[in-house]
């Protein structure tokens, strides 16, 4: 398996040129190419999680000067919740996107996107990391203007920009971090800055840092396109940059930065407690009063990354005992998995939502749960976990984050985390109720349930949700502890240069 | 052959007589110009991306004198895709290629001797396969805007 490693990104990026090729003979074979190579993604992430840690050298030359792929308990974590969620929205994709043009270039773009995603994840090299970000946040700019209506253009126009000024401070930060430390293998500069420290330029990178990946990650003061972005971009689409891109693109490079290669200070902590609170409570406000079943799921996911990023922020504290700390990482990456499971199924719902009723209008919709059952309860099975209810998953995660808070002495975020809580409930529940029940219009009376293609993924989604609430324990000795492990093992990290 | 040459005289889109003759001498200069910028990428200043920019600006030359059916008739979009693709393509071959030796993208052919054409093993290969994307990739967003943009300007006319 280890030589393998760096298929992840291969097999994505060919089979997305191989495709633009071969549909010029043949349009059916885009489906079954995208189908496949995902399905072989998703098939390797998961016997992934069962490797121990080990860094791989590209083309044979020894670090720091070759470029350094790492695998270990995060980076696995990671490619796992990317891999089967692509999969699965390719799945919805086969049938949902007949209603659109230009389905091979849809998959092409869509599978560079998850080659780059991948890539951020397993690179060890800084800039190789950049590179991938780029891949991926290009590819997501088209795919959000996939539609070409004017909206949709002007979404993808705005997140172009944006995320041009976020990139743009990433590659300035990766830029001082050569300047200061001389390499750009990871492992590396982690050793080079311990010699260093927290000087004036180090401090100004994560200045640069917490802004870059902050915009990816869509918190708060930078989360102007995440709103406009996802509800224009294909629900396939939507559910994938809710779902994993802004985690993969944002979370985890913050994680992997800031715990390994810089290290852990209180600078940084309140920093990221503090957008993490704002986060959750601005994008939690502003998604109640959306009438667009999209949008507000936008907003949600605004919401619910705050507590992604309160968590890690507290984590970040050197200066709280290890047993918090650790709490605090768990809820952060339990909650991150959790959020990729239910904000995908309820992306991919409003998707077949809107492809049986053509409308995403709260107040036109209604009484679909007589129509479309099955589709309609994976819904409310998805509200139901992201407003953390038990025995839901969603609801292990909220608690162990806000234990982990008050643990700390946090008591005004554990409170904020726990409002929050309820204002995701009302939501919600506005949701389930212009959706799911009330008076069916008279329009709908024909609407059928969605088609079989469109279904299993969201039920195997329905399935996930409530497994990984019901296995807690499992989920957390299997998947989640190698994963703190490693973001508590800054040494560890440091390592795998010598190993390999 | 002879039916282009003809049409090429006759066809009254493009730029004037003075600017299609020296347009018709450099154009060769300039391909031969990035095919040696790609070659020697591996030993001199240069190498896949920037000859492939400017054998990219070759065509564009072309379309900017000629006008775009001649230039499209040369490299026809579907061309370019194709090429673009196959560059990329070639690629990510080179680099599944060095699994021959055991490592990803490992430099699997001989290295050759220093400082000669033939010599650091894929380096070469892989500027030729950057040159091919960059090549297309240019020409293509460049017909993209020009088509686009006749697109646009035409709809304004009409609203006017």
């Amino acid at each position: 398996m280890q030589q393998y490693y760096p298929l992840f990104t291969a097999i994505p990026l060919a089979i997305a040129f191989v495709n633009l090729l071969i549909t010029k003979i043949n349009k059916r074979a885009g489906d079954y190419l995208a189908l496949i190579a995902t399905g072989v993604l998703a098939y390797m992430s998961i016997k992934m999680l069962f490797v121990g840690p080990f860094s791989y050298h590209v083309g044979g030359h020894l670090p720091p000067w070759g470029i350094l792929l790492v695998s270990d308990g995060l980076s696995s974590l990671m490619l796992v919740v990317i891999n089967v969620i692509a999969f699965l929205s390719i799945i919805f994709s086969l049938k949902y996107m007949t209603t659109y043009t230009a389905k091979p270039k849809y998959y092409s773009l869509f599978l560079l996107m998850v080659g780059g995603m991948n890539g951020v994840v397993i690179t060890g090299d800084l800039f190789n990391l950049y590179v991938f970000l780029e891949i991926a946040s290009i590819a997501s700019y088209a795919l959000v203007g996939f539609g070409c209506e004017k909206e949709e253009l002007e979404a993808s126009f705005k997140y172009m920009i944006l995320g041009g000024v976020a990139s743009t401070g990433v590659l300035f930060g990766i830029a001082f971090l050569y300047s200061i430390t001389g390499t750009l293998n990871m492992p590396d500069m982690a050793m080079q800055l311990e010699l260093v420290g927290i000087n004036r330029a180090v401090a100004f990178v994560i200045a640069l840092f917490v802004m870059g990946f902050g915009l990816k990650a869509s918190s708060v003061p930078f989360h102007a396109w995440l709103p406009d972005a996802h509800p224009s971009a294909p629900a396939p689409i939507s559910a994938m940059l809710s779902g994993v891109l802004i985690k993969a693109l944002g979370v985890y490079t913050i994680m992997r930065i800031m715990f390994h290669v810089i290290g852990p200070n209180p600078l940084v902590s309140s920093i990221m407690m503090f957008l993490g609170a704002l986060s959750m409570v601005v994008g939690g406000l502003l998604a109640i009063g959306q009438e667009d079943f999209k949008r507000m799921l936008a907003y949600s996911s605004i919401s619910q990354i705050g507590y992604v990023m309160i968590a890690l922020g507290l984590a970040l504290n050197p200066g709280i005992g290890m047993m918090t700390k650790a709490l605090a990482i768990v809820g952060a990456l339990f909650h991150l998995v959790n959020h990729a499971v239910f904000k995908s199924l309820l992306f991919l719902c409003s998707g077949a939502v809107e492809y049986r009723t053509g409308t995403r209008d709260l107040g036109k919709l209604g009484g679909l749960i007589r129509k479309m059952p099955v589709t309609m309860t994976t819904c409310s099975i998805g509200s139901l976990s992201i407003a953390g209810l038990p025995p839901f998953n969603g609801f292990w995660s909220k608690l162990i984050i806000i234990m982990a808070l008050l643990r700390a002495g946090y008591m005004v975020y554990g409170a904020i985390a726990i409002l929050v809580g309820f204002i995701t409930l009302a939501y919600f529940i506005k949701l389930q109720a212009n959706v799911l029940f009330g008076k069916l219009p008279e329009a709908f009376s024909e609407v059928r349930e969605a088609p079989f293609s469109m279904v299993l993924p969201l039920v195997i989604l329905a399935i996930l949700c409530v497994g990984l609430g019901i296995a807690y324990p499992f989920v957390e000795t299997e998947m989640l502890r190698a994963a703190w492990d490693t973001l508590l093992d800054k040494a560890g990290f440091m390592n795998l240069l010598l190993g390999g | 052959m002879h039916d282009i040459e003809k049409e090429i005289r006759e066809s009254k889109s493009g730029m004037t007589m003075i600017v299609k003759t020296i347009v018709r001498f450099a154009m060769g200069i300039i391909i031969l110009f990035g095919a040696y910028i790609v070659l020697y990428g591996h030993l001199t200043p240069g190498g896949g991306f920037a000859g492939g920019v400017i054998l990219a600006c070759g065509y564009i030359i072309l379309t900017l004198a000629f006008g775009k059916d001649i230039a499209l008739r040369k490299l026809s979009d579907q061309g370019a895709s194709i090429m673009d693709n196959s560059g990329a393509l070639a690629f990510i071959v080179i680099g599944l290629l060095g699994y021959t030796g055991g490592y990803f993208f490992l430099n699997f052919i001989d290295h050759g001797k220093r400082f000669e054409l033939f010599s650091g093993g894929i380096i070469p290969l892989c500027n030729i396969a950057i040159a091919l994307k960059v090549t297309a990739s240019l020409f293509a967003i460049f017909i993209a805007l020009a088509i686009f943009g006749k697109f646009i300007s035409g709809l304004v006319e009409e609203e006017e």
